[in-house]
């Protein structure tokens, strides 16, 4: 995890390089831009998951399975056990919904698995074959380390929650309940007055869940990709004529090889977590109070 | 780090990523599982089923066994039996039949021996009346002294 260019040494230079999405604007303002690089790595996680996922469920057998077929069952299992357990309600949905946000999660994750500047370093380098300025070739994989994916993520499932909860409740019921639920009076007096409470404090939950969901997930990848960085700039603008090189290296290959199995399991659990979180925010959508 | 319309697309493509896992690749992972899951469940209860049927064959085996056997064992008490039965039943024939030829025996030796001595006794007449003649000397009238003798047979 050398980095190029014994020139640019500058540290905050790398880091902010690093942190830089590829971008393409699509209009005026801040909004109108398009994080390329993002959206090429959610590309790609999509694709491994679907190729894979619907090339085992098109030759699925009930007779002996082949192991990829025995991993995902498993999986898929593992899911289907807890949403049954969590979830209620009817719906086709949340179980591929669930598998869909574990798998595509740790997808995007697991890209902070891979070293931190191989895939900006071959970037770079096909710009400065193509006669651009490598400085300007910014690249960041991880797609969960982007709030566009997170919120993405946590705004469909808040549209979901709200369409489990109409189908659910039906449309009298569930706009009812925007007023009547959590604080409830006796008579009608009461009732009104609690209205405009009740109403508050649920477009409180509704907004704060999409916000903690995506903000967990974007926190523990940023973060990770941050220490990544960071663990990084131990070797950064080093040469093999410095004792303290070697002595770098191998704290840098200790500390990046302890923070890459601890991060194992983050990424695990981050998927984990969303998609439990997910589960949760759908049943408690669909149940009535 | 301000969002931007990456956001919606990304919704989107999650969206959609989603609806595809709906339509497509959860249904037959999940009609696999079951499937197999029915199999094995098939294959176990037809295991039991088999096993049971072991079991009660092992059963009547047992239990045809133990009736040939008694009925082994009653065959050869009546094969006892009716042995015992028929030397007894020869026993009782032979008795019979050597109490019968006994008295046949008896009867005959009786009845030999009752015309010996009618015999005997008509020799004696006649010799009685040899001797009688040759003591008289002249010829005794047999018929005329009948009577007579007759009366020395019954004496004798």
């Amino acid at each position: 995890m050398t980095t190029e260019g014994a020139g640019s040494v500058n540290m905050t230079e790398y880091i902010q390089h690093h942190l830089h999405h590829l971008q393409l604007s699509v209009g005026d303002g801040v909004f109108m831009k398009l994080n390329l690089d993002t959206l090429f790595f959610t590309l790609v996680t999509g694709l491994i998951f679907l190729v894979l996922f619907l090339r085992v469920s098109r030759r699925a057998t009930a007779g002996v399975p082949g192991k990829l077929q025995c991993a995902i069952e498993m999986v898929v299992l593992f899911v289907d056990g807890l949403v049954k357990e969590t979830f209620h309600g009817r719906s086709k949905m949340i179980a591929p919904l669930s598998i869909t946000i574990f798998c595509l999660v740790f997808l995007m994750n697991f890209m902070d698995l891979l070293p931190i500047d191989l895939l900006p370093w071959a970037w770079a380098s096909g710009h400065a074959l193509t006669g651009h300025d490598p400085a300007h070739a910014y690249l960041r994989i991880v797609p969960t380390a982007d709030l566009n994916t997170t919120f993405g993520l946590s705004l469909t499932v808040l549209l979901l929650t709200q369409y489990v909860g109409l189908t659910h409740k039906g449309i009298a019921k569930f706009f009812a309940e925007f007023l009547t639920v959590p604080f409830q009076a006796p008579g009608p007096v009461g009732k009104v007055l609690l209205a405009p409470f009740n109403l508050l404090l649920r477009l409180i939950e509704e907004c704060v869940r999409p916000v903690s969901l995506s903000l967990r997930l974007f926190g523990n990848m940023y973060a990770g990709e941050l220490i990544f960085i960071l663990i990084a700039v131990m070797t950064l603008g080093a040469a093999f004529a410095h004792f303290s090189t070697y002595l770098l290296g191998i704290g840098q290959f200790f500390a990046d090889f302890a923070w890459t199995t601890f991060h194992i399991l983050i990424i695990t659990l981050q998927a984990f977590i969303f998609m439990v979180l997910t589960i949760v925010y759908l049943s408690i959508a669909a149940e009535s109070h | 780090m301000i969002p931007n319309i990456t956001l919606v697309i990304q919704g989107l493509a999650f969206f959609a990523v989603v609806l595809v896992v709906m339509k497509f690749g959860w249904p037959h992972i999940i009609a696999a599982i079951e499937d197999r899951q029915n199999k094995i469940a098939e294959g176990l209860s037809q295991a039991e089923k088999a096993r049971k049927e072991l079991a009660d064959a092992d059963a009547r085996v047992a239990d045809e066994i133990r009736k040939a056997r008694t009925e082994a064992a009653t065959i050869i008490d009546k094969a006892h039996n009716q042995a015992s039965e028929i030397v007894d039943k020869a026993r009782l024939d032979a008795v019979v039949e050597a109490t019968k030829q006994k008295a046949i025996a008896a009867a005959e030796i009786e009845s030999m021996a009752h015309r010996a001595r009618e015999e005997l006794r008509g020799k004696v007449a006649a010799l009685a009346l040899a001797g009688a003649s040759k003591i008289l000397n002249r010829e005794i009238d047999a018929n005329a002294h009948k009577a007579l003798i007759d009366q020395l047979v019954t004496e004798i």
